[in-house]
């Protein structure tokens, strides 16, 4: 186990590392000038100067990393260009509604999926698994942003049971949630699919199991087995979907934010890339790149807690 | 064979027709505007109605079945063209150091949130079909590396790889004329999986305008232009939803089916 977190680890740094160099490069190297870039081809020259040495541009390359590098370990993400504040407190402020959005999407997303799966594994071939399976084929193809639009027109629009978009904040908590409430349904919609999918194919294939057959033998009946055998074994797959879902939630969150204005971090990303505001761009996709390595290696570590095989086998 | 597959099968193939309909002929040009013509719910003279600057909604699904079918076909291109032989060489030289680097970096490109940095590549190297196509096909690249890893490595051990080698042919050869034909049936099952990701995936870029650029039509810009008018005129916001909906379902269960029918590693008693 060890050995394994220690391999995981060091796997963990590389990534981090190659992540942040390909950022950087992308960012920083690829559009050659990125103050001529970030103030456009009208720019007169002492506003492009003066916005060269804040950014450090002077500097030679390696320098320049290692300082960015540095500074997020101080939690210092540089200044933004266009708001003139410190990245850190926009990202600040802005998480308090990417992060509950994605765990309010991961909620919904878990609680459909796991009885939907359910269902449609223990009665394989029959109705309601034809129907689940269909609905989740449909819940696949279905572009999120169309479906909020959708939900828009018939709950915002028509019934007025939300608003269209906007966030009020958390001063209100339960008005906070009402508002991610349709953003968090389209952001789960086809996670729920997936997920329902992975856990009816991954129950299906423990059912076949032999420990299934002790079980149905000391005479348990089919539901039983399943209850008390099949489903807990069946997690362990769609637990490492479930870590995957979250970093795609908070990153998908980018689309879903524009379109029910929700000041959120793919907001930001996506007006600071409108604004060409590269520092903030720089800081986010690093911010995001970094929590889904993060969660990608908490799921690794606790796939092998809850799977010992795994860790001999490493 | 599989309904699923009847059916897939025949709205890809729909979709596809529509698209190369669109070379020859669309009902009405979409670079002409007929402002005065604007909104009109579905009629006789147009079956899905005009959108906002009066031009024919069909004639724009038409031209847009073309960009999306284009931008995802050629994404999933780079992503074989790439990863395929990647994943054959990386199964050639199992365990050795190049391996190793090859799957690394897959796991790393996979570890990239990849709507976020398809966003940071059309952002920085501007807005447009082709920086799309570049952002989409990046990503592609390590789901086809590591599939032909996967199922190549087993072939390794089989005889007729043996007998090859008796032959003297050389690992590149063997890969070629041995492995690659027998990982074929599977890569076209991925592809047709990547190829349905593709659409969505373009959908989302022309969405927020990170696509293809007007005038070229695409459904993720027409539902981008449909947002504020959804309340107006329905249709120009479920017309190009459908069509993304109906396109990516008929990929999927053409993926499904072809699946069951050619991959040996599913098991017969799943489904």
């Amino acid at each position: 186990m060890i050995r394994y977190t220690i391999a995981r680890f060091f796997s963990l740094i590389i990534s981090l590392i190659v992540a942040s160099l390909v950022i950087f490069l992308v960012i920083q190297v690829i559009p050659g000038d990125p103050a001529s870039f970030m103030l456009g081809i009208n720019a007169r020259e002492d506003t492009l100067a003066a916005l060269r040495s804040e950014m450090g541009l002077d500097q030679p390359l390696t320098l320049r990393y290692f300082d960015w590098v540095i500074g997020m370990f101080q939690g210092d993400f540089g200044n933004s260009w266009t708001y003139k504040t410190p990245v850190s407190e926009l990202i600040a402020d802005r998480i308090w509604v990417s992060l509950p959005l994605a765990i309010y999407a991961l909620i919904l997303s878990t609680l459909i999926a796991f009885p939907a799966g359910i269902v449609a594994a223990s009665r394989r071939g029959g109705a309601s698994d034809v129907t689940i399976m269909g609905a989740t084929q449909m819940g696949v193809a279905i572009p999120n942003f169309w479906f909020a639009m959708i939900m828009v027109l018939i709950f915002a629009i028509n019934l007025r049971w939300f608003s269209a978009g906007g966030f009020p904040g958390w001063s209100n908590p339960l008005q906070g949630l009402k508002s991610l409430t349709l953003p968090a349904i389209s952001l789960a919609l086809p996670q729920a699919a997936i997920l329902a999918r992975i856990m009816r194919s991954s129950l299906l294939d423990i059912l076949l199991e032999d420990f299934i057959r002790t079980a149905r033998a000391k005479g348990l009946t089919r539901s039983q087995a399943l209850w008390r055998h099949a489903v807990r074994n069946a997690l362990i797959p769609v637990l490492t979907i479930i870590g995957l879902q979250f970093s795609f939630l908070l990153a998908g969150g980018i689309i879903i934010e524009q379109i029910f204005f929700l000041p959120g971090l793919g907001r930001l990303i996506f007006q600071a890339i409108s604004a060409r505001d590269l520092i903030v761009v720089e800081s986010v996709v690093m911010l995001l790149v970094f929590t889904v390595i993060m969660v990608n290696f908490a799921v690794d570590i606790t796939y092998a807690i809850v799977d010992p095989r795994l860790r001999r086998k490493s | 064979m599989s309904r699923g597959l009847v059916i897939g099968a025949f709205l890809t193939l729909f979709f596809v027709a529509l698209a190369c309909v669109s070379f020859l002929w669309v009902p009405y040009d979409i670079e002409t505007l007929q402002i005065s013509n604007k909104l009109k719910t579905p009629n006789l003279n147009h079956w899905l109605g005009t959108d906002h600057f009066g031009r024919d909604v069909l004639s724009m699904v038409m031209m847009g079945a073309r960009t999306s079918i284009a931008v995802a076909l050629l994404a999933v291109g780079i992503g074989m063209a790439i990863g395929v032989p990647l994943g054959l060489f990386s199964a050639a030289r199992r365990g050795s150091f190049l391996d190793e680097i090859i799957m690394r970096g897959n796991d790393l490109i996979f570890a990239f949130p990849s709507l976020v940095i398809a966003i940071l590549i059309t952002a920085v190297f501007g807005a447009s079909a082709v920086n799309a196509i570049v952002a989409i096909g990046i990503f592609n690249i390590p789901v086809f590396a590591r599939l032909t890893r996967a199922v190549a490595l087993p072939l390794w051990e089989r005889d007729f790889v043996l007998s090859a080698r008796v032959c003297g042919k050389s690992e590149t050869r063997i890969s070629v004329e041995h492995i690659f034909p027998n990982i074929m049936n599977l890569m076209i099952v991925q592809g047709t999986i990547q190829f349905s990701l593709g659409i969505l995936a373009e959908a989302s870029l022309s969405y927020i305008g990170l696509g293809a650029q007007p005038p070229t039509a695409s459904w993720g810009r027409m539902l981008a232009d449909a947002q504020t008018l959804v309340s107006i005129a329905p249709h120009v916001a479920l017309v190009p939803g459908l069509a993304i909906l109906l396109m990516v379902l008929g990929l999927n269960l053409m993926g499904d089916g072809l699946r069951d029918r050619f991959d040996p590693r599913i098991k017969k008693n799943r489904t």
